[in-house]
């Protein structure tokens, strides 16, 4: 048994983990453990700020499946990560912070850079430990991993206090993980496969199915199961803004993202479904619409893995709790066993609807040759070139919905967003996580100028570390999305929303931050300006793109309004809106 | 107001007493009661809560409550199979003409005069919720000074015993600890 410091456990205790990179950002309480760190193989990303380090975290773990690691000292340390932890609770990110906390005689006493972090983020971590006792680190550790990264993933909060870093604890040689003791903890078993077996007959009776897919079949690696179900019972398929890339836009029976910003085929085909299959999606507000109204005549299958989210806004017909992958697996066997008994789908009344939808209420906008670049544009140029190779990481707002709309996503794990929580300012730590879990991709930051600023100065660490992201800034002037509300539902009265285009000089910025810095305002010149900035390995990039300010986000569900009321936007005629009102169902 | 009574055993460590309380806030499901105190196993504390049914989810509440890290078992007591009860002191206002019926009223409801001054009494009483309420009214009209009522605490009838199903989850020996510590 070797005699170790706290926080040389600590440190062994990440490495026995597996733990690739910390993003962090040292101070007095936590100085103990970025000593040993230093010699350590763990990768250590010093952000510019701790909230950087908690989105970089976030960014790690959507790109590469594996929970991401953050270091902060404690008090305004500590508290700067608490939006990224929020937004990994909101949006199920396996995520470990570990904070330093003022020596255990202080706790309590108001003490320097003293704050209740373990308090503070009770509600918006899956679970966090103070831990007071040395000899507990690597357990504490261990527990912290196996709660971030099963049943349904989550972050994890781990306070050390900075004596507790010093003391001596005794590291027991042999095997990782040590015993872990958590007797309330119980990640759900298989799902049942009467459950399946119910699930399935539903699917095979029903004429009107849509699949809607959530975050849940990303985080289980289950595209490919999906995929098999899908085909097999000839369902259509929606990918909410958590699942995108998780079944491909390219495929015949892919309808696109659902929701109050979703495609109308999508959208109107769960209005009109007389069956849902919900898997690992949460039946969310900006999915739904009013909830009373949402898909009316349709029975709903619910899969997830966590078994409060079944019932908490829709009622069930058909609950599946576990693992998505193992119902995924027995689903598609169950409706394949069915279909070698001479059952066979009928859907393709429906599909033919759906193709027809699509076909009349697909996306549209107009990039008028010398008009003000649209993002739209920019966006599937980007597709386009990086042949929807690249992994997209966005901010919240305008800039985020475009991207999630034309950015044409055929593989899992191409997505990155701050979904349920909607923090500006993710985009560009986050990106930078990704790029650190998966250094030899391409690597696309869709941002917004409002975005951008929250969190730019993580372009520094980038610089600095050789993370060589893509930044397209679409530069509008305003707080898009806010802008667009105003406009609709405040009469056009902008109530400090400009942010002004020109101030900061984005380029100038870049350059500043050690970065390439490009600027784009004319569609003729997109594709060279892209082509350049994605040819650049060496370095990060960012792209002032100066967008159309007055370009809204189309198909719009005013929020509280039903789905029914979707509006095509002002590139449809008052007859093809009404037609599409109607929901008018021709075949073929 | 349809309550529901939860039985909620919790281990026995810092902060879980905020994180329950906290779930509650942070959802908007509203407490009518809460009773929390130490079992037969020190490890193992159980918080009795009751919520009204007509404003709160209670599917909702149990799901919730059984997903934090630190609760080991949650179990509804339906009503008629389980015995509940409050302790409350109450100061009431008692001149000498009236203590006799004071008392008379008292020993109706089985309540212990505990406490006596010139023109107070403070009385202890151990009850249902109903038959506490109750008391209280019949108080209500000689003058209650002062009232403290404790959450409620309530127990299933019959051999049944709460931690049934948590053999495996809680280890219920010292010598199960220390094989864990051991290895």
């Amino acid at each position: 048994m070797a005699e170790l410091t706290g926080a040389q456990a600590l440190v062994r205790s990440l490495e026995e983990q597996g733990v690739e990179v910390v993003f962090g950002l040292p101070g007095g309480t936590i100085l103990p453990t970025y000593d040993p760190l230093l010699s350590s193989r763990v990768r250590h990303v010093l952000v510019r700020h701790e909230q950087g380090a908690g989105h970089a975290a976030e960014g790690y773990a959507w790109a590469t499946g594996k929970p991401g690691v953050c270091m902060a000292t404690s008090g305004p340390g500590a508290t700067n990560l608490v939006t990224a932890l929020s937004d990994a609770y909101m949006d199920s990110v396996p995520m470990v912070a570990i904070t330093g906390q003022v020596g255990r005689p202080l706790i309590g006493s108001d003490a320097f850079q003293e704050a209740d972090i373990t308090g503070i983020t009770l509600p918006i971590t899956k679970h966090n430990e103070l831990v007071t006792d040395p000899e507990r680190i690597p357990a504490a550790i261990a527990e912290a991993f196996h709660i971030a990264t099963t049943g349904r993933p989550g972050p994890v909060l781990v306070d050390v206090p900075k004596d507790v870093q010093q003391a001596s604890a005794p590291w027991r040689t042999g095997d990782w993980p040590p015993p872990m003791h958590l007797p309330g903890y119980q990640v759900p078993g298989p799902p049942s496969q009467a459950a399946i077996r119910a699930a399935a007959q539903l699917l095979l009776e029903a004429r009107r199915p849509v699949l809607y897919v959530g975050g849940g079949v990303v985080k289980s690696d289950s595209h490919a199961d999906l995929l098999r179900l899908a085909e097999l019972a000839q369902a259509p398929v929606t990918t909410t803004l958590m699942a995108r890339g998780a079944f491909p836009d390219t495929h015949q029976l892919a309808l696109g993202m659902p929701g109050m910003h979703g495609t109308y085929p999508a959208v109107s085909a769960l209005q009109e479904a007389d069956l849902i299959v919900a898997l690992g999606a949460r039946f969310d507000d900006r999915v739904t619409g009013k909830l009373a109204d949402f898909a009316p005549r349709a029975k709903i299958v619910h899969a997830d893995i966590d078994p409060a989210e079944i019932g908490k806004n829709r009622r069930a017909d058909v609950a599946i709790v576990g693992d998505l992958r193992l119902t995924l697996v027995g689903l598609a066997d169950a409706v394949a066993q069915a279909i070698s008994v001479g059952a066979a789908p009928e859907t393709s009344d429906w599909r033919a609807v759906l193709d027809g939808w699509k076909r009349r209420f697909p996306l549209r906008y107009t990039q008028h040759g010398d008009g003000p670049l649209k993002p739209q544009y920019v966006t599937e140029r980007l597709s386009a070139l990086t042949g929807g190779n690249a992994i997209i990481v966005a901010g919240v707002g305008q800039h985020q919905m475009h991207a999630s709309q034309h950015y044409t996503f055929t593989r899992p794990r191409s997505w990155i967003n701050s979904g349920g929580a909607g923090t500006m300012g993710f985009a560009v730590p986050a990106a930078m996580g990704a790029q650190v879990g998966r250094p030899g991709e391409l690597v696309v930051a869709i941002d917004g100028d409002g975005c951008f600023q929250m969190t730019a100065q993580e372009l520094a660490t980038c610089a600095i570390e050789k993370i060589p992201i893509k930044v397209l800034i679409f530069n509008n002037g305003f707080l898009g999305m806010v802008r667009q509300w105003q406009e609709l539902f405040y009469d056009e009265r902008y109530s400090s929303v400009e942010l002004g285009t020109a101030i900061p000089d984005y380029v100038k910025l870049a350059e500043a931050y050690g970065c390439v810095g490009l600027r784009c305002d004319r569609a003729d010149e997109v594709d060279a300006v892209l082509d350049k900035a994605l040819a650049r390995s060496d370095v990060p990039v960012v792209v002032d793109f100066r967008t159309h300010d007055r370009e809204g986000v189309f198909p719009m569900v005013a929020a509280g309004h039903p789905n029914d009321d979707i509006l095509l936007g002002p590139e449809f005629s008052a007859d093809e809106q009404a037609a599409a009102s109607r929901r008018e169902m021709e075949l073929g | 107001m349809s309550t529901h009574t939860l039985s909620v055993l919790v281990e026995n460590k810092p902060g879980v007493l905020a994180h329950v309380a906290g779930l509650f806030s942070r959802r908007a499901f509203n407490i009518a009661s809460l009773a929390v105190g130490p079992t037969h196993d020190e490890r193992v504390s159980r918080i009795t809560i009751v919520v009204d049914g007509a404003t709160t989810p209670v599917e909702q509440v149990k799901k919730q409550l059984d997903k934090l890290v630190r609760v080991l078992k949650v179990v509804e007591l339906a009503d008629d199979a389980a015995i509940e009860r409050e302790l409350a002191l109450i100061k009431v206002r008692a001149d000498p003409a009236l203590r006799g019926q004071l008392l008379e009223v008292a020993g109706v409801f089985s309540a212990n005069v505990v406490d006596m001054s010139p023109t107070t009494l403070v009385l202890e009483a151990v009850a249902s919720p109903a038959k506490l309420d109750s008391l209280l009214a019949m108080l209500d009209t000689y003058g209650t000074c002062e009232l403290v009522r404790t959450g409620r605490i309530a127990l299933a009838r019959g051999a049944g015993v709460i931690t049934d199903q948590l053999v495996t989850a809680v280890p219920n020996t010292t010598a199960s600890l220390e094989a864990e510590t051991a290895a």
